[in-house]
């Protein structure tokens, strides 16, 4: 996994609450069996105007100039604003594979749903959340200036604004460990192979029918 | 010391080790697998060079992008039509034989949906924990079990561990009290909660879902309830093992016998909350006054009694919050203060790991019998959630009522409830759906999904646009 230990990027606004996984990369680009790849199709049917459709080349879509990540003074962003309940509905992973390929790194916003804010951890992506009163003066204060940018620290848990003024995040020690190493958990767990095998077998006295072949 | 949830219960059975930060390692007893979510799971375990740590903790069906016509299957995967689609349910093939993981394949009659394969075929069972790259895992909840959805990521460590890393939540009690009225199902009961509490309401809590409606419902309702949980933002939902529990997983294929199961059964009657047991959160519904629900926006949370009026974005006084309503109302096409009965659909899908089960579909039968579709209705899809289902359909002839109503009978899958195969809406299309989420573009691209009970669906199949099946069955 990549590591996440700084980064320093210009903020776009995705000022909606509710942001679903539908909306991040629809279902037709789930066929995919690679992790890469779907970049051009974040945000598909905010960001083009047809429906797309998976392998097409999307520099000849029309595009949906009002959608902020159209609009030329967000280009190059790396950091999402968004507002509460981000990343709900489905499970998919496809939807931090999506962002990461399109080059955010950051997704700053008030509650992330639950099992979205996991899958960013798994793949080298900061979800921060700041309280309601944070996010809303950040989005004023993108809004007024263009090129806005924002440096994350993940050593000290903050978001350091242009006028150096910084917003302290909570973050889990184990997750901001593995984010700081680029620690692959898989790992890290299978260290703990032999704590494993022991449950299993107190397991199998207890619970015999949950070892059976199936 | 204050007793016991079903879900401390659950969480201490599965604990293997406790980290001082809060995290913990937890032993899965049962992951799913289906196409979509796992085939760059299966591609990080071989690069790594690992293998999975139990292959019988693991079960495989394809649902997600299988096509559900009848000429698309007969000849198996080579006959997928859409390329993208059949390589993936090849892919899932491959690795499972590969790895040794069990698979019912396209063509096998167990094959289905996999929440609804699972507690089929007793492969999931009380007491258990079950994961699987699918937001809904949380449907097998129902059997007090801890069940909720992970990850491709978490899908590969599962593989490789057979453990999760996890952080346990909190707990929340969602009781509905009293008694259901006739026509009122458990979809109405669970969009009636989701309504109440909202979409992230359950974010960061397990629910468990109490109380005599919950108590009195089947299993299949039960699990109808679970399903939903994750629309209200908690990723698992559970209902404590009762003889209902027992008695519907007792016999089934993968389901303990003999002496086992007597053991077994003893086990399971302690996966419920001790009478003192504190909840960080209670939630108090009248059953009694629950009404059949529809969805009229973009959200499960922006739902209403098919009695009500769509809202007026300008009686909302939160800035906010209005233009939510405001933005959902274009998006479906609606206008302020519109009557739910007046909206006109153009499709009905009766199907989906949320309402494609026996009970389900009797229920949708029931209604349409002896009735035609409305003219003005371009299609209504009747999607059974398992080869077993739809045998055990055929059998009680309701394939034959729905086909008479002018209801297409089709194989199963995961289908219209978001589109991932040739079933889908089409742009600014209306459909009554018995599935789990209305978001923008979910059934296809522009389409406007409005969630309903197959009741419902059935009854606004009737008529072309929605009404109170309480009234259409005369029971109002």
């Amino acid at each position: 996994m990549q590591k996440f230990i700084q980064h320093k990027g210009v903020v776009a606004p995705l000022d909606r609450a509710n942001i679903d996984t539908d909306m991040i990369i629809p279902k037709q680009f789930l066929k995919s069996i690679k992790r890469s790849g779907f970049g051009p199709n974040l945000f598909d049917e905010l960001r083009y105007l047809d429906e797309g459709v998976p392998d097409q080349d999307c520099s000849q879509r029309p595009l949906n100039t009002e959608f902020v990540l159209n609009q030329p003074r967000y280009q190059g962003c790396s950091i999402l604003l968004a507002r509460e309940n981000f990343g709900c509905g489905s499970s998919r992973e496809h939807a931090p594979w999506a962002l990461d390929d399109f080059g955010i790194r950051v997704v700053i916003a008030p509650s992330f749903a639950e099992i979205f804010f996991n899958n960013c951890f798994k793949n080298g992506l900061l979800p921060i959340v700041l309280n309601e009163d944070e996010v809303d003066s950040l989005f004023e204060e993108v809004a007024a200036a263009e090129g806005y940018e924002l440096r994350i620290d993940l050593e000290n848990q903050q978001v350091i604004k242009p006028d150096g003024k910084a917003l302290g995040f909570a973050i889990d020690d184990f997750r901001k460990h593995c984010l700081l190493n680029g620690l692959d958990d898989i790992g890290l767990t299978l260290q703990q192979a032999d704590v494993i095998r022991a449950y299993e077998v107190k397991r199998r006295k207890e619970a015999p029918w949950l070892f059976c072949d199936k | 010391m204050a007793g016991k949830t079903l879900y401390d219960k659950l969480w201490d059975a599965h604990l293997v080790s406790q980290q001082t930060d809060g995290s913990a390692l937890i032993y899965i007893d049962l992951q799913l697998l289906h196409e979509v979510t796992s085939p760059q799971a299966f591609e990080g375990l071989r690069l790594a060079g690992r293998s999975p740590w139990r292959i019988s903790g693991n079960l495989a069906t394809p649902d997600h992008n299988v096509p559900t016509t009848s000429k698309e299957r007969t000849i198996g995967v080579e006959g997928i039509e859409d390329p993208v689609s059949r390589i993936q349910v090849q892919t899932l093939d491959d690795n499972c034989d590969e790895f040794g993981v069990v698979e019912f394949k396209m063509n096998d009659p167990r094959q289905g949906i996999v929440h609804v394969v699972g507690p089929e075929q007793g492969a999931t069972l009380p007491g258990m924990t079950v994961v699987c790259g699918d937001s809904h895992t949380s449907t097998h909840g129902a059997f007090g079990a801890l069940a909720h959805g992970i990850g491709t990521s978490e899908v590969e460590h599962v593989l490789a561990t057979q453990c999760l890393i996890a952080k346990k939540m909190k707990n929340m009690l969602v009781r509905v009290d009293g008694a259901l009225e006739a026509g009122v199902t458990a979809k109405d009961v669970v969009l009636a909660i989701i309504g109440e509490i909202g979409t992230a309401g359950g974010t960061g809590y397990a629910i468990e879902f109490g109380g005599e409606v919950i108590q009195n419902l089947s299993m299949e309702g039960r699990m109808t309830v679970c399903n939903m949980a994750i629309e209200a933002g908690a990723r698992a939902g559970m209902v404590a093992v009762d003889d209902t529990t027992v008695e519907y997983v007792k016999g089934r294929p993968f389901a303990p016998k003999a002496e086992q199961w007597q053991q077994a059964v003893a086990s399971w009657k302690e996966f419920v909350s001790d009478d003192d047991a504190v909840f960080d959160h209670l939630v108090v519904l009248d059953g009694g006054s629950i009404k059949p629900q529809v969805t009229w926006g973009t959200s499960p949370e922006m739902v209403l009694p098919v009695d009500a009026h769509v809202p007026d974005p300008a009686a909302e006084p939160d800035q906010g919050k209005s233009q939510g309503i405001e933005r959902a109302l274009s998006y479906m096409g609606l206008t302020a203060n519109q009557a739910i009965t007046d909206i006109q659909l153009d499709r009905v899908f009766i199907g989906s790991c949320t309402n494609s089960r026996i009970e389900d579909l009797r229920e949708a039968a029931a209604v349409v019998k002896g009735r035609k579709v409305a003219s003005t209705l371009k299609q209504a899809l009747v999607v059974p959630g398992s080869g077993l289902v739809k045998a055990q359909a055929e059998q009680e002839g309701l394939d034959l009522i729905f086909r008479e109503a002018g209801l297409e009978w089709r194989e199963p899958g995961c289908s219209m409830c978001l589109a991932m195969n040739a079933d889908k809406l089409g742009q600014g299309e209306h459909c009554a759906s018995t599935s789990n989420r209305n978001f923008e573009g979910r059934q296809g691209f522009g389409g406007r999904t409005h969630l309903v009970s197959p009741a419902m669906a059935a009854a606004a199949a009737i008529e072309g646009h929605f009404v109170d099946v309480r009234e259409f069955m005369g029971q109002s």
